[in-house]
């Protein structure tokens, strides 16, 4: 569980006057369920988008199984063995939930540069989306359209479609956000079952599931990671303490 | 080559740039700070013409008529956003160009229906019939020193309007963050209505000072818009230091790629090819610059910073 | 699946444009068949412009260029064969067998290439620059004089194929009829595969796309040729319907004219395009016949349109198509 998947190193990325990223160092483990927390504005986003390859950083270095991709475009970062999922909902609402991950799953598995047969009929991509569906509990739904389902179920498909994609590595972007307590929980359990197969660094605000599901913690503070631990570390780290947990346990 | 015809052609390409520039300002404007396209805007270019031709005609007097005509081309703009565009912000943009693409119809016809098919000569005041001499071969006539005066003119009132005034700050605001400029309770209605208002007089004003060269007829929009759009495109939408630029630059490649690319071609080409070909090459050449310039910086040259 | 099918709807309306035109020409009432072949062309260009409109939200305003540059490509060999010049090209001929696929190759880099400028773009940036590249070949051939500049040009005989004639009307229209179907069912097909899906995921949401791993931007330059050599092909039809030539056939009012037929037809339908266009032609015929000044109350019917139907035209297509998804469903 030692060997490190993903790495940021002097990670630097500016907005005009602001730095959303501040030398941001990160080591990310095979195997564990690595949270990522902090207050509003930390610069979590810009985070994942610059892991994902979305936005480049100023300065600094992104490692993939030790190799830099700091330069690699986003679509080809896909291929090797990386996803991310998204804190407001993107997915394609004006076709089916299957649809949706059925995209993901294609991606994976052949080439799309084909304009003969019909999607509809690709037996092992529907199939496999079919079974990441049923492994996030929506099989029932998958014909429906993804307008018509509720925000908790589309956080859902976003795991599916992480599933979908058979990346080693998943960068949860606020799974939970917009999520009510029951559904939180049902959130939780699922992504305690497909824990041990991936590595997963999680962003999340709410508490309770990252000290129920986190293997190790970092702390993001103005761009900066300030402490990384095992759960128990961190709620007892003072800087921490200070920085960001004394205001979430009151809120909490 | 000629010196003092390269001396004139140049001053050609500053005249259009000037005048493109009149024109793309306001969309500049209008796109920037209210997030509208609007595809008729040149058809401010030519009620601001048509009406000014009419007044020279009816009182006249061109200068006299340029100074009613331009309030009144303010008051089109002005109901135009009151009934039409005001119902379309945050709107997906395409409706925009649909609509306003149905605008351009509209108008169209109604100037026809106004004015007829035909064109209307505007007669220019004998004290701006004249010419000036530069020098022993420099020659221009003295109304093409006039445009280019006025155009600077309006061009270092913009200047003074966006970067001096409180009214200029709230643009430039505007343009980079409109919800944060709501928030500070300014009248966004208000200085909308402004915004839409000013950018149909730069049009119309533009229209009103080519009309005496080219005549004030209904089609004349329809070259300028597609320019203008390019304009906007190379100088960064939303950005009037953007517009000045781009507005200068392809008025001056413009103008002098008609002028001498034949010439130009003569130089390693039969002058067969050369005189076959530079009209063409010629009249893609602004949009040639576009792609270039798009290549290399997709946003064009001068963004208005991050919303 | 978001593209539909309509079955009964679609049948009606190809089987009463296949044999309407026909009949009512065989019993001497000529005019309509002229309308019907206007109609079959821009319905064909209607359906191009879908694929890529339609299908992946890529709002092009200057589709009009591939249809006036497919024109070109019958008129220009036709007068060089009547002229003379260009026979060391191969191009100075009556031969539909060169004018039609010139026409698609010519369109398709015109397509390729602007369209790798194009398609770094967003937006109304997009909007504009694919206005701007299709007014700059307007520009550029109204410039070149032997090609007739601003007066077009005028071409004294069809496209030759062996065997056809394409003077005769009957068979002009099979040949574009034919023409339209097969474009429908290609696009239907390109829109169901693969290909067609990863396309509308990147109008759905681009950056989601990326990240599943799919490099938009080559599936929209693929789309974006198809898009442009078909409407090239309908191009090369209508030249030959109209045996005169003219820029006008490319200036930007003629592309706002097609995406009018589009989106009134209703965004992702395999009919729509088609149903689109007929209603084009129907208003703009009956309209012109009652006044000159036709374009006012069009104009106003666009703008009402757009201002009072919810959420816009591409607003009412979608509640339209999310209640008939509640039937199919």
């Amino acid at each position: 569980m030692s060997e490190v998947i993903l790495e940021t190193r002097h990670l630097m990325k500016s907005f005009g006057g602001i730095r959303a990223t501040d030398d941001l160092n990160l080591a990310v483990h095979k195997g564990e369920l690595h949270a990522v927390i902090g207050p509003n504005g930390a610069g979590k986003t810009t985070l994942i988008t610059q892991l994902c390859g979305t936005q480049l950083p100023d300065s600094g270095q992104v490692l993939l199984r030790g190799k830099d991709i700091t330069q690699v475009p986003a679509h080809r970062r896909a291929h090797m063995g990386m996803t991310r999922s998204y804190q407001i909902t993107s997915l394609i609402l004006d076709m089916s939930v299957l649809d949706n991950v059925a995209l993901a799953a294609q991606a994976h598995m052949g080439s799309s540069y084909r304009f003969f047969r019909p999607a509809a009929q690709d037996r092992p991509v529907r199939d496999w989306a079919k079974a990441c569906l049923d492994k996030v509990g929506l099989a029932d739904k998958a014909h429906q359209l993804t307008r018509e389902l509720s925000h908790g179920e589309h956080r859902h498909i976003e795991i599916a479609i992480a599933l979908a994609s058979k990346a080693e590595l998943m960068l949860l972007d606020e799974p939970m956000a917009g999520l009510g307590v029951e559904e939180s929980r049902a959130m939780v359990r699922l992504l305690q079952e497909i824990k041990g197969q991936h590595t997963i660094v999680l962003i999340e605000h709410d508490m309770d599931a990252v000290f129920a599901l986190a293997d190790r913690i970092s702390v993001l503070v103005y761009g900066h990671i300030i402490a990384t631990g095992s759960p128990a570390e961190i709620r007892g780290n003072d800087e921490v303490q200070a920085a960001y947990l004394g205001e979430e346990s009151t809120a909490v | 080559m000629d010196f003092s015809l390269l001396i004139v052609q140049v001053l050609n390409g500053l005249q259009l740039g000037l005048l493109l520039f009149l024109v793309a300002s306001g969309l500049t404007l209008v796109f920037g700070i209210l997030d509208f396209v609007n595809l008729a805007h040149a058809s401010l270019y030519m009620v601001g013409a048509m009406i000014c031709a009419s007044l020279t005609i009816a009182l006249n007097s061109f200068v006299l008529a340029v100074l009613i005509a331009l309030p009144l081309t303010a008051l089109v703009g002005w109901g135009i956003e009151r009934f039409i565009a005001r119902r379309l912000y945050g709107r997906d943009h395409l409706d925009h160009v649909l609509a306003t693409f149905g605008l351009i119809l509209v108008l169209g016809t109604i100037a026809h229906l106004i004015w007829g098919p035909k064109g209307i000569s505007v007669p220019l005041p004998n004290v701006l019939r004249g010419q000036v001499a530069l020098s022993e071969t420099v020659v221009l006539p003295t109304y093409r020193l006039v445009i280019i005066g006025t155009g600077l003119a309006a061009a270092a009132f913009l200047f003074w309007l966006v970067n001096y005034t409180r009214l200029g700050m709230l643009i430039r605001a505007g343009a980079s963050n409109r919800a944060m400029v709501a928030a500070l309770g300014i009248n966004i209605e208000r200085l909308f209505s402004f915004v839409f208002a000013l950018g149909a007089v730069l049009a119309g004003l533009a229209g009103m000072l080519i009309a005496p060269i080219t005549e004030a007829s209904l089609g004349m929009g329809n070259s300028i818009i597609i320019t203008s759009f390019v304009v906007i495109i190379v100088g960064g939408i939303g950005s009037m230091k953007g517009a000045f630029v781009a507005a200068m630059l392809i008025g001056l490649i413009d103008t002098l790629g008609r002028a001498f690319l034949d010439d130009f071609f003569k130089l390693f080409m039969s002058v067969n090819a050369a005189e076959n070909s530079a009209p063409a090459l010629s009249a893609m050449l602004i949009y040639l610059i576009m792609a270039v310039v798009l290549a290399v910086k997709p946003k064009g040259l001068f963004p208005p910073k991050v919303r | 699946m978001l593209n539909q099918d309509h079955p009964k709807l679609t049948l009606t309306v190809m089987v009463l444009l296949a044999v309407l035109p026909p009949v009512l020409y065989l019993s001497g009432q000529t005019f309509y068949m002229d309308l019907a072949i206007r109609l079959v062309i821009l319905a064909m260009v209607a359906v191009s412009l879908s694929l890529i409109l339609g299908y992946g939200g890529l709002v092009s305003f200057g589709h009009a260029a591939f249809v006036g540059l497919g024109a070109y490509c019958v008129g220009i060999p036709a007068h060089h064969a009547i002229y003379g010049g260009l026979e060391s090209l191969g191009l100075a001929t009556l031969s539909g067998w060169v004018h039609f696929p010139l026409a698609i190759v010519v369109c398709g880099l015109f397509a390729f290439i602007t369209g790798l400028v194009c398609l770094k773009t967003k937006g109304v940036y997009f909007i504009m620059i694919t206005m701007a590249f299709a007014q700059m070949v307007y520009y550029a051939i109204v410039s070149i004089k032997t090609y007739g500049g601003d007066d077009g040009l005028t071409i004294n005989s069809r496209s030759e194929f062996p065997g056809i004639s394409l003077d005769n009307p009957l068979q002009l229209f099979a040949l574009c009829y034919t023409v339209l179907v097969l474009t429908m069912l290609l696009v239907r097909m390109i829109v169901r595969s693969r290909f067609g899906m990863v396309l509308q995921g990147a109008k759905g949401n681009n950056e989601r796309m990326v990240t599943l791993g799919y490099n938009t931007y080559r599936y929209q330059l693929i789309a974006y040729v198809i898009s442009g050599m078909l409407a090239g092909l309908a191009g090369a039809l209508l030249g030959n319907f109209t045996t005169f030539i003219s820029p006008e056939m490319m200036d930007w009012t003629r592309s706002g004219e097609f995406m009018f037929m589009v989106i009134l037809g209703g965004l992702a339908t395999t009919i729509g395009p088609v149903l689109g266009a007929v209603v084009f032609i129907v208003v703009e015929e009956i309209l012109s016949k009652i006044t000159i000044y036709w374009q006012l109350p069009f104009g106003v019917l666009l703008i009402l349109v757009v201002l009072y139907s919810k959420g816009g035209l591409i607003g009412m297509m979608t509640s339209l198509r999310k209640s008939k998804s509640k039937e199919t469903a």
